[in-house]
């Protein structure tokens, strides 16, 4: 804390509208210079559209109260403005040009040049420096898109803070980390706080927030309900501020019976599609009983990922070994076929592999199960209609209709979208990859009781996680991956976290 | 009341369009000296339309799935050049028929098979199609106009559906409308009272009276022209395919998103395959309509029609981006494009002129487009 009293930032009494919403009402937000000030609340709490306020996304003039950058009124118009006063952001969205290199990315559009000719060895030389000042680990001269989504969101972080920046604000930065990444960026945080830099940190993981906060606000339908130091509260308050209520069990406890093996994967290995000799995965083998939830674990690159894809038959790669589904051999050679054997993938990236974003929930849902809704080669719309709605209602979608397009929802209720699709199916396995991410507490919760009542029903469940709480507190087994290879494997009542880590560290 | 403006929303962009051509008819009625709105230039018009409308439906399906067919002026062109030299050489008229829509899905199969299963862009694929069968078409015919022999396919081109038959298709489509109406207030009624009745009774009464009104004007001149009536046909059977089945819906989820479509279990590549067959058989169908009308192949025909069809498309409404488009909208970018064109010649300006006004009416389209989203 270098100068207490002054404040870097300020918000006073923010209040944002949008045709028919009041996204904003009547927001007081304060940060100090060097303190890391964690903002939690449930999506659509206003998070995202506070931020675009503070980078001059929404220009002054389209919201009312005050925003303050060390104790003068700002009135940015664009996001130009904001890094000229200092505030960096980097957004859940990556913005990085795939095809460019880590370094040529951080110092896109403003190449150190003379006469209009860029100076290349100063631009690596800086990259260099920068990363190693913030401990990453990453190839200055290396493509963006060859780099994995937790590194491209460091290479998004240096980016940022590239232009000496005294607000660092981040929304989910470590949705798409690894544990041993986010350790990385934490410290990459710390060391900032220690250079002065005050940071805000947008996210939902609640150990992060206590592991690194030192002050926490939480906001609820648009309002800033409370603001604490973090070491006078604990999660639970937190929580409780987020929903309004307490959340007594995140983790559904479910009756269920499990029965006899469904899935059965013998001595599978999938081999790199470009780089021959490297296995993807490497003689693994498992089963999963009806009514089961296996958990997998396993740090970014682990092939936790590609073991779903490749039963799912979406993974292109020469596939050596057998998959049996109800005891006969199963081969998918597209995800068509694995549907109709009886799979369903819950992907990891839901905006981009789950939904089509233009299209309405209802098409949404039923995307997956057309065939199944048609008499004499037409479409059944009533049908299809109908079917819509009682998800909506038995999944608590929150939309303002079932013909609403699927981007306008917020991530928990696409994610149920998502989930209402391959429940139509009727699938015998369910694969779930990541299958919260960047969703809030509470929606988080739905979903695990979703996911557990199909369990009850004999559904076979398969859950990549990165997020070992969730792992935990919903498998009944866990297997951890690490190099393409079977670790560990733990029944619910064996598994803890250290046990679990150690496992995904096992290299070689 | 809620539920008015709601629909009112979303086919916003239809009706701007609507009102776009409104205003483009009433400039051109006061520029011709109250020619252009006379039945008889009202049927010349929509016959006109119908090649440029035929193609545009297709088109529609294949940008909607995030691709492009630019060789269709050329294969239009091709195919007539098929299906006059056949005639010549005395081959039955429905015999040269078939031979022409073959030859069109052999084509688009092969540029569908490039596309979709060769993974070569389709804007590169086409774009030699169009290079490739326009030369063939020259060297085909050593640069000769063919004539098309007389027959059914010869007067199909200036026949007109008698007045009276034109009156019983009206009822009979008229009739289906109602039924539909009652069909799906009987549905609306059983989900419980519902402001959306009105709205839907409204939307009948306005096709219904549509209908009856373009019979009464096209049979104010000689009745509705047989090429006008089978572009309706064609319209009304891909309006069902693209919205009412499994095909039209995949089209539209690959358009929206590929990894999406194909990971919910839609065979992306056959999907793309398929638009680009029925843009074969289309574009077969125009080269029958357009060889009718002419009365001839000419090495030269057709040219710069894949545009027209493109920009048809683009100004009702679809996006080049994929995943957004509709057959109707097509057909009334096609009617808005078809307008200018015929509008301009008569009243008298010079050729130049269209290609400017075109191309004018096109960025301005896409451009109030973008910049309404913008507000929105």
């Amino acid at each position: 804390m270098v100068e207490s009293s002054a404040k870097i930032l300020e918000l006073r009494g923010i209040v944002k509208e949008f045709p028919g919403v009041r996204a904003l009402d009547g927001v007081f937000f304060e940060v100090s210079p060097g303190e890391v000030h964690a903002l939690c609340g449930e999506n659509g709490a206003g998070k995202s559209t506070l931020m675009k306020i503070i980078s001059g996304l929404y220009p002054y003039g389209s919201y009312s109260g005050d925003l303050v950058v060390a104790g003068k009124i700002k009135k940015f118009t664009s996001i130009k403005d904001s890094q000229a006063a200092g505030v960096a952001i980097v957004f859940q969205e990556l913005s990085l040009v795939r095809e460019l290199s880590v370094a040529e990315n951080i110092f896109l559009g403003r190449e150190p040049a003379t006469l209009g000719v860029i100076n290349w060895d100063k631009v690596y030389q800086k990259t260099d420096i920068l990363l190693s000042e913030l401990g990453f680990n990453i190839d200055p001269r290396a493509l963006v898109g060859e780099l994995g989504i937790g590194q491209q969101q460091m290479v998004e972080i240096a980016k940022a803070l590239a232009l000496d920046a005294k607000i660092l604000i981040l929304d989910e930065p470590t949705s798409a980390l690894s544990d041993t990444e986010i350790e990385v960026f934490l410290a990459a945080i710390r060391r900032l706080r220690a250079k002065g830099v005050a940071s805000v940190l947008i996210t939902h993981k609640l150990n992060e927030v206590f592991s690194i906060a030192d002050r926490i606000t939480v906001f609820r339908d648009g309002k800033s309900v409370a603001s604490y130091a973090a070491k006078d509260v604990d999660e639970h308050r937190v929580i409780r501020d987020m929903v309004g209520r307490e959340l007594t069990e995140m983790y559904p406890v479910i009756e269920k019976s499990v029965g006899g093996p469904i899935l059965e994967v013998l001595h599978l290995s999938v081999q790199h599609p470009t780089r021959p000799g490297k296995d993807l995965l490497h003689d693994v083998s498992f089963s999963v009983k009806k009514g089961e939830i296996l958990g997998i674990a396993g740090l970014m690159g682990s092939g936790r990922t590609e073991i779903l894809m490749a039963i799912f038959g979406a993974l292109h790669g020469k596939k050596i070994g057998t998959i049996k589904l109800e005891g006969e051999r199963l081969d998918c050679t597209s995800p068509k076929e694995a549907i109709e054997k009886g799979l369903a993938l819950v992907s990891e990236d839901r905006k981009r592999y789950g939904l089509v974003l233009e299209e309405s929930v209802t098409k949404n849902i039923s995307l997956a199960s057309l065939e199944h809704l048609t008499r004499f080669g037409v479409l059944k719309n009533e049908d299809e209609m109908s079917i819509a709605r009682n998800y909506v209602r038995d999944l608590r979608i929150k939309t303002p209709g079932i013909n609403a397009l699927v981007k306008t929802l917020s991530g928990g209720n696409q994610q149920k979208v998502v989930l209402a699709k391959w429940m139509l199916t009727k699938p015998k396995v369910l694969f779930l990859d990541e299958p919260t991410r960047g969703i809030d507490v509470g929606a988080r919760a739905e979903i695990y009781r979703i996911v557990g009542e199909m369990a009850s029903q004999g559904v076979a469940v398969v859950m990549v996680s990165s997020e070992l709480p969730e792992v935990l507190g919903l498998s009944d087994r866990v297997l951890v991956l690490c190099g393409g290879r079977i670790t560990g494997e733990f029944s619910r009542h064996e598994a803890t976290q250290e046990r679990i880590m150690a496992a995904a560290t096992r290299f070689g | 009341m809620a539920g008015i403006v709601g629909s009112l929303k979303q086919s916003w962009r239809t009706w701007t369009m609507v009102f776009a051509l409104v205003v483009i008819w009433v400039i051109f009625q006061y520029v011709t000296d109250q020619a252009f709105l006379q039945p008889r230039n009202l049927s010349n018009l929509f016959r006109q339309m119908t090649v440029t409308g035929v193609l545009a439906m297709g088109m529609v399906l294949i940008i909607v799935s995030g691709h492009i067919d630019l060789s269709v002026g050329s294969v239009v062109c091709f195919l007539g050049v098929i299906l006059a030299m056949l005639m010549q050489r005395g081959v039955g008229a429905e015999q040269a028929m078939l031979a022409t829509l073959g030859v069109g899905a052999i084509i688009s199969f092969l540029q569908g098979w490039l596309t979709a299963f060769q993974k070569v862009p389709a804007f590169i694929v086409t774009l030699a199609g169009m290079m490739v069968f326009r030369g063939l078409s020259m060297g085909v015919t050593s640069g000769m106009t063919i004539p098309l022999e007389d027959g059914w396919i010869k007067s199909f081109g200036s026949a007109y559906l008698p007045p009276t038959w034109g009156w019983g298709v009206a009822a009979l489509v008229a009739g289906f409308l109602v039924l539909k109406g009652i069909r799906l207030s009987k549905i609306a009624a059983k989900a419980g009272p519902s402001a959306h009745e009105d709205v839907q009774w409204g939307w009948t009464l306005l096709q219904t009276s549509a209908i009856f009104g373009f019979t009464f004007v096209m049979n104010a001149y000689e009745g509705i022209p047989a090429p006008v009536l089978l572009m309706l046909v064609l319209m009304v059977i891909f309006q069902f395919v693209s919205t009412k089945t499994v095909f039209g819906r995949h089209v539209y989820a690959v358009g929206g998103s590929v990894e999406a479509a194909y990971l919910s279990g839609v065979n992306v590549r056959r999907v793309v395959l398929g638009n680009f067959l029925l843009m074969g058989l289309l574009t077969g169908v125009a080269a029958m309509i357009l060889t009718a009308r002419v009365e001839s192949a000419q090495p030269d025909a057709g040219q710069l029609l894949e545009l027209d069809a493109v920009a048809s498309c683009v100004i009702g409404g679809t996006s080049l981006m994929g995943g957004k488009g509709t057959i109707a909208g097509a057909l009334l970018g096609a009617l808005v494009m078809e307008s200018l064109n015929n509008g301009m010649s008569l009243a008298n300006m010079e050729a130049f002129w269209q290609y400017v006004v075109k191309g004018l009416v096109l960025v301005v389209a896409v451009w109030l487009d973008v910049a309404s989203q913008k507000v929105r």
